[in-house]
């Protein structure tokens, strides 16, 4: 009638397989998007030396060259990590408000059926609204300086923060819900102790969505307003004006690399905070 | 939590813990679940409802513990010390055992100290010593489940409902489960109103079996068990066991229009 307490040992042993079976999954993850960049680079040298002639081969300049002619080069990698700092600062403050709001505002949707019957409509013509057509007003009406750039990066990062933390308040069990009902619990109590809990995993999928998203947002108003401090904006936009491809791709290739970074980051820091009860990988 | 007395109907307490009269439930969107059903729990006594998928079973149960209202008819708890098993075990799959199992007595505001007591002693009666640290995840069914019992043994329920508890359950760990179960309802000393789609299930753990009869669930017939507590797990292979779960099982296909 009684059952055995557990064994620690038998855990052990049960741990084993499991490792080898994780860093197994981890070299075939990494494997397939490795030789797809080898396949990419071997396209690119082929397009820039055997499909451009010399004249033209600034639309595609080999990717040796976006090296040696801008990354090794002192004076512009400068300018490319100043200006990456300025934009990482627009990013991340851009996507710590966007957070801020979008958890709040779905929160007080979750809470009110009539907040959500109202705003979740402008939540998604926020979305849908071309963000690009926008940009000139929000410099007209914002300046052209930081506190526009941020306002675009949150414009942009926005949307999936509310979505993703609404549906994870909105997902929780009927069965865990009628628990703390039948205790009596009052809202602030469910929403702390059961559906913001139970919102964390899709909160953080949210984060790491809306992570690359702010980047694009803090380049996008940037690029268009081409005022103040450059960020990577001004400076791909520069670069563009006067054909200087090696140095244009160095910067888009540092942009696209400072969005993976946050990116991963979100998806680290996901795993740490729920990834002990919640399994990512199956969604 | 001292051993007690064989609990088939002791003469010294009869009060009702649950009464319902006539009780009738007809959701807003038309359906019938039950109608004119009478259903009584004394203290002391272990009720079985057996009847076939969707005839009210769960709403029944849902009713007694005021989740929903009954739309017709007199429901009377003489309490307010109810635990509630559902179907599935409804863990907090980010709270390990230990934190599962305080639940309840944090909601209660119970301060921490205490419920962490409380739950340690609830974790002890389901056999559950040493898998405190444990996340959901990692047991098995029958150990979540046994989780789910001391979450609700924490509120030291005078009346417990348990909707089909063991129904996911592979027949050892149900059988293993019924006997832990009848030992927490002698040492314990709630009444049971317990929900199952098994006959000999039903039959084993009971001092009433209740037959319902498909939607709209009624009551069709009430079968009073008298094996002794504890119950020794041989009477399954006894003649009367067999006869009356032959009986359950008529009633249940009778009722079954
Ligand atoms: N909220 C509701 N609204 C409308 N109909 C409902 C609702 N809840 C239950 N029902 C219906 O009432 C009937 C009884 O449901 P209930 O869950 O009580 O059945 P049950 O006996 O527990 O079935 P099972 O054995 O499959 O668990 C079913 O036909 C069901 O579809
Ligand atoms: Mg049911």
């Amino acid at each position: 009638m009684t059952t055995a307490p557990p064994t620690a040992p038998k855990n052990r042993t049960m741990m084993r397989p499991a490792t080898v079976k994780t860093s197994r999954k981890k070299s075939a993850t990494w494997v397939p998007p490795l030789l797809v960049a080898l396949g990419i680079i071997a396209v690119w040298y082929l397009v820039s030396y055997v499909f451009l002639d010399e004249q033209r081969r600034f639309l595609l300049p080999p990717p040796h060259e976006i090296f040696t002619d801008a990354f090794f080069q002192p004076d512009v990698i400068s300018d490319i990590m100043v200006a990456l700092g300025r934009t990482a600062v627009v990013a991340l403050v851009g996507l710590a408000i966007a957070i801020v709001i979008g958890v709040a505002w779905a929160v007080a949707m979750s809470q009110a059926r009539w907040i959500e019957r109202s705003t979740f409509p402008y939540a998604v013509i926020l979305q849908c609204i071309p963000i690009l057509a926008l940009v000139p007003l929000i410099g007209f009406w914002f300046g052209f300086d930081y506190p526009a750039r941020i306002i675009v990066c949150i414009m942009i990062a926005l949307f999936p923060m509310v979505s993703n933390t609404l549906f994870g308040l909105q997902s929780v069990d009927k069965g865990q819900r009628e628990l703390f009902q039948l205790q009596k619990a009052g809202r602030w109590t469910v929403l702390t102790k059961l559906e913001f809990p139970a919102a964390l995993p899709a909160i953080f999928a949210g984060m790491r969505i809306s992570a690359g998203l702010a980047v694009v947002g803090a380049i996008v108003g940037d690029y268009f307003f081409r005022r103040g401090e450059p960020g990577l904006g001004s400076l791909i936009s520069n670069y563009q004006s006067r054909v200087q491809s090696a140095e244009l791709f160095a910067a888009i290739i540092t942009a696209s690399l400072f969005g993976v970074v946050i990116f991963a980051f979100f998806g680290w820091l996901g795993k740490r905070v729920v990834g002990k009860w919640y399994d990512f990988s199956a969604s | 939590m001292t051993i007690a007395a064989p609990a088939v109907a002791p003469a010294t307490k009869t009060d009702q813990l649950l009464n319902f009269q006539d009780v009738a439930m007809t959701f807003p969107n038309g359906t019938t679940a039950l109608s004119g059903v009478d259903l009584t729990v004394d203290r002391g006594e272990f009720v079985t409802v057996v009847g076939p998928s969707g005839c009210g079973k769960s709403t029944l149960l849902r009713i007694a513990s005021g989740l929903t209202p009954a739309t017709e008819g007199v429901t009377e708890v003489d309490t307010t010390r109810i635990g509630y098993v559902f179907q599935d075990a409804t863990l907090l799959p980010w709270r390990d055992v230990q934190a599962n199992v305080e639940l309840l007595a944090e909601l209660n505001g119970v301060p921490k100290a205490k419920r962490r007591v409380t739950a340690k002693e609830a974790i002890d009666l389901v056999g559950l010593t040493g898998f405190e640290k444990h996340l959901p995840k990692t047991l098995s069914g029958g150990m979540r489940m046994r989780t789910s019992l001391a979450r609700s043994l924490t509120l030291d329920p005078e009346l417990f409902l348990f909707d089909e508890p063991f129904g996911a359950l592979d027949e050892i760990t149900r059988e293993r489960l019924n006997d832990e179960l009848i030992k927490l309802f002698t040492e314990q000393q709630f009444a049971g109103l317990f929900i199952t789609h098994s006959v000999s299930e039903a039959v084993y753990l009971s001092t009433k079996v209740v037959v319902m009869s498909g939607r709209p669930g009624k009551i069709v017939d009430t079968f009073p068990v008298d094996f002794p507590f504890p119950r020794d797990p041989e009477i399954r292979f006894t003649a009367e066991f067999a006869e009356l779960c032959g009986k359950v099982s008529h009633a249940l296909r009778e009722g079954h229009h």
